[in-house]
């Protein structure tokens, strides 16, 4: 028994010490950025990994400035809430109609779920996007939130799904025997239920939505339109010399996801690694 | 009396065929948007790749020329296989880090939610941060190769992105060190699923922690292996981002892949015809690898 003990202790100890390499291997790359982001190019390329003695913190107001950032911020802004909001419209609807509500065929939506998030996106991309062109959508947010509710609706509707043919019911059949409507019974009974399956899908949809690229560099050619990741971009590429302002302007995209996920990292984690596995 | 009956049943019938219906118009936003967005254009995409068109004039029909010019296009068949490379990469280091960071997570109980953290964190930066920040530490002048070199050790201050031997493996190193946090917390999610008394007896039958590993482990979790596996392969064959944000495909075609050609050929040289065959062996290829793990299930694997 005791060799059995003294075993184990041994093990976590060596745990710990991979653990921790691992860590550093993941989180060291990002302390370099936030290092870097308050240094010179010179001082960047003399110790990429030295403490800045003088902080610059000019870097970050010059690449809040010359970036545009107030505005690209906003347009990112209004591109995530208008996705988060019309996924949660959509998908909420429709994880109510697969949980609790006779769909005949809904074995083939839930197959359609599966699959059609397997579809590459460029089968679709160069098509949809003289599609977009010939409506009227191209360069514009609504375009943008449109494709963006598709392309994140099968994973939202699965998981809002997930979340309420947990609900008990009892709640639902009381509701409907004191003569709710089914809209009734989605908006009074399983919406207030419900909301941590609306929370964590938000989050994870707007998350997806702040960081997408793909989508938003085809689709969005105006430069006061476009979202933080594709003004970033154009941003390197305008001040690919100057190391120190190009990592704050990515420090200043990155910050606000950091706070939110350090704040809620168990719902994130829980979204991410379901809606990812479970389809 | 009989008329009224027959009136009621026919009230009730009504009534439910419109109750049946209405529960349809809580799913018909979802697939119209589906439709719209993804099935229609997928569907369009078929009838594109049979034609000549620049995106700007006429779409011209020619059948499966774009098929023949595809076979015969040794670019499709180089970025085809370094799709392949790429999947194998994934297959390989990020499941192997994975594994084994969930396997000594599963054995700890302080700090265990300080390094799941940890691990996730580069998994929700954005691709144009990850490949700045790689872009970065990874420079000839100024990153890490840099830094050795003056330390005294040589030999790594290489254009990583720039060299032609090394720019597909440099995308996959950083595009797989933002994933394989993802697999970690996957994995140990269902580790704790595996039955606790299956490790005692391994313990007291003095099996060794690679041991316990191999025979307990593994096979406790192997639905959830396969699934990542299969999720591996087809999340490889769009794989886009960090390849278009740090090499382009380049230098002169060595790390390019089926979703940068594609994208370069319909937005950069607008043969949108010859892009589109493109596309649709993609699909061809992701519905290959869902079918034979489909028909590895029907056959009784335990997948």
């Amino acid at each position: 028994m005791n060799r059995l003990r003294s075993g184990r202790t041994e093990t976590t100890a060596f745990n710990h010490v991979i653990l921790f390499l691992l860590a550093a291997f993941a989180l060291g790359p990002v302390l370099v950025l936030f290092l870097n982001s308050v240094k010179t190019s010179e001082q960047i390329a003399q110790n990429p990994f030295s403490i800045p003695t003088e902080p610059r913190w000019d870097n970050y107001t010059v690449a809040y400035e010359r970036g545009n950032y107030a505005n690209t911020v906003k347009n990112s802004a209004i591109l995530t809430g208008g996705t988060v909001i019309g996924v949660l419209i959509v998908g909420g609807m429709g994880g109510y109609a697969l949980a609790h509500l006779e769909i005949r065929g809904a074995n083939v939506i839930a197959f359609y779920f599966l699959v059609g998030t397997a579809i590459p996106i460029q089968l679709y991309v160069v098509p949809l996007f003289f599609l977009w062109k010939n409506f009227g959508l191209l360069n514009t947010h609504l375009g943008l939130i449109i494709i963006y509710c598709a392309t994140s609706s099968p994973f939202a509707t699965y998981l809002i799904r997930s979340y309420m043919v947990a609900l008990p019911k009892e709640f639902i059949e009381a509701a409907k025997i004191d003569g709710a409507s089914k809209f009734q019974v989605m908006t009074q009974v399983i919406l207030p239920l419900s909301w941590p399956g609306f929370l964590t899908t938000g989050l994870i949809v707007g998350l997806g939505v702040w960081n997408e690229f793909l989508i938003a560099v085809t689709f969005m050619h105006q430069p006061d339109l476009k979202p933080v990741a594709t003004s970033l971009r154009a941003f390197q590429e305008r001040f690919t010399r100057d190391w120190g302002l190009t990592n704050a302007a990515s420090v200043i995209m990155l910050l606000p996801v950091l706070i939110l996920f350090l704040l809620m990292q168990r719902r994130f984690i829980e979204g991410l690694t379901q809606g990812g596995m479970k389809m | 009396m009989a008329f009224k009956i027959d009136s009621r049943v026919g009230v009730s019938t009504a009534y439910r065929w419109r109750q049946i219906l209405s529960n349809y118009v809580f799913l018909a936003p979802v697939v119209a948007l589906n439709l719209i967005v993804i099935v229609i254009p997928s569907l369009t995409s078929i009838y594109i790749s049979m034609t000549k068109w620049s995106g700007l004039n006429q779409p011209e029909f020619v059948g499966l020329a774009n098929f023949d010019r595809l076979i015969n296009d040794p670019i499709y068949w180089k970025s085809l296989s370094h799709n392949v490379i790429w999947t194998i990469f994934f297959l390989t280091i990020p499941v192997f880090m994975g594994l084994m960071g969930a396997f000594l997570l599963s054995g700890i109980k302080r700090f265990q939610m300080v390094y799941r953290v940890a691990f996730f964190i580069p998994y929700v930066i954005a691709s144009v941060v990850n490949t700045e920040l790689w872009r970065t530490l990874l420079h000839p002048r100024h990153g890490i190769g840099a830094w050795l070199a003056k330390q005294g050790i040589e030999g790594f201050d290489i254009r990583v992105f720039g060299s032609k031997h090394t720019a597909l493996y440099g995308v996959a190193f950083v595009d797989s060190w933002h994933f394989w946090g993802f697999l970690v917390i996957v994995y140990l999610a269902a580790m704790y699923q595996v039955q606790p008394d299956l490790y005692e007896v391994a313990i007291l039958e003095g099996a060794s922690r690679f041991q316990r590993f191999r025979h307990v482990t593994v096979p406790g979790i192997r639905p959830t292996l396969v699934f990542t596996l299969l999720m591996i392969m087809i999340w490889s064959v769009p794989a886009f981002d960090y390849i278009y944000l740090l090499t382009d495909g380049g230098p002169a075609h060595a790390s390019e892949v089926l979703g940068t050609y594609l994208y370069n050929m319909s937005f950069f040289r607008f043969e949108v015809g010859y892009a589109a065959s493109i596309g649709v062996t993609m699909a061809l290829i992701t519905a290959c690898i869902v079918a034979i793990f489909v028909i590895l299930r029907r056959r009784g694997w335990e997948i």
